[in-house]
């Protein structure tokens, strides 16, 4: 089994209200060392697969087909063996 | 002359359309459940507004796998007229029908409000019935509505006309502060290159009477009614 760790976010240059918005939160807290805030999704999958290039294999098509939507987000992914 | 309206799991306003093409338009409609996958023998496919699949994931990412959606795709493949209000644009944009996204609203909040939009494009089967530059008063309610196109994208569809309802004042000029929720360029509605599919965020079938603040809905359903009476 393995365990992949995906996250998706919305692309560089695009403006993320959610990012944006809790920057300031963190700001009017005190935290003026925060230079950027971006928030995605983390999605965590528990798959079955021979090798890890093959996991690879289908996790990309997962993020084409479904996980990310390339107009405007972008997707990145670590797999890990499941003990 | 018969319309569908899908049914997905979490459409809200399926009803609101229903009752805007039969109680005041007086044309016959059927509800569609999102697991039919034959559309024969209907003039015009709507996908109303809601909150399918809960918006899990994405708006609309998960809608665009029902069942119904490759059917939706043949239909509009073929020709078929196609209008997807809100979150059926939205599910347009993810079924690759229209080009785009649509993001989460600039401000983050959720706006159920009156809006103008201009109509930039009276070619299309869907607008036939208005001038151009003609101010439509139809209100918007929506949290991503935030339409997103790159610059490349953007400029194809100026190019080829797509662009068709813009967020304006009430005397149709096109400013930032007529914006309401940061979408590139104004856009509120775009149609595919074909003109036989249209994306709208503003909710049509909320105003078809005056009793509900305006009746300028109207405009797109008799657009739609006029167009296939005149087969």
């Amino acid at each position: 089994m393995w365990l992949v760790k995906i996250y998706v976010t919305l692309k560089k240059g695009l403006l993320d209200a959610q990012g944006k918005a809790t920057q300031n939160a963190l700001e009017s807290l005190g935290f003026k060392e925060v230079e950027e805030v971006r928030i995605g999704k983390y999605i965590n999958i528990e798959m079955k697969g021979q090798n890890q290039q093959m996991v690879i294999q289908r996790v990309e098509e997962m993020g084409k087909k479904l996980l990310a939507n390339p107009v405007i987000e972008d997707f990145n992914y670590e797999v890990e063996v499941l003990k | 002359m018969k319309f569908g309206v899908i049914q997905f799991p979490g459409s809200t306003c399926d009803y609101d359309c229903f009752y805007a093409l039969n109680d005041v338009l007086k044309v016959e409609v059927e509800f569609i459940w999102h697991k039919q996958t034959n559309l024969e023998g209907y003039d015009g496919i709507i996908l109303p507004g809601g909150f399918t699949y809960g918006d899990y994931l994405r708006v609309g990412a998960i809608a665009r796998f029902s069942p119904v959606m490759s059917a939706v795709i043949d239909y509009a493949s073929a020709g078929g007229l196609v209008l997807g209000i809100c979150n059926g644009f939205q599910i347009l944009t993810e079924a690759g029908l229209l080009p785009g996204a649509l993001m989460r609203n600039n401000s983050l909040h959720f706006i159920c409000k009156y809006t103008y939009l201009k109509v930039e494009n009276n070619q299309i089967p869907h607008t036939g019935s208005c001038k151009g530059g003609q101010v439509l008063k139809v209100p918007i309610a929506h949290g991503d509505g935030n339409y997103y196109i790159d610059n490349y994208g953007l400029s194809e569809l100026i190019k080829n006309n797509q662009i068709v309802l813009r967020y304006c004042e009430e005397d149709g000029e096109v400013t930032s502060k007529a914006n309401p929720n940061g979408a590139v360029y104004n856009i509120a509605a775009i149609c595919n290159k074909e003109g036989n599919v249209l994306g709208m965020m503003p909710h049509p079938e909320r105003c078809v009477e005056d009793c509900l603040g305006s009746s300028d809905g109207k405009y797109i359903f008799n657009s739609l009614t006029s167009f296939i009476k005149k087969g």
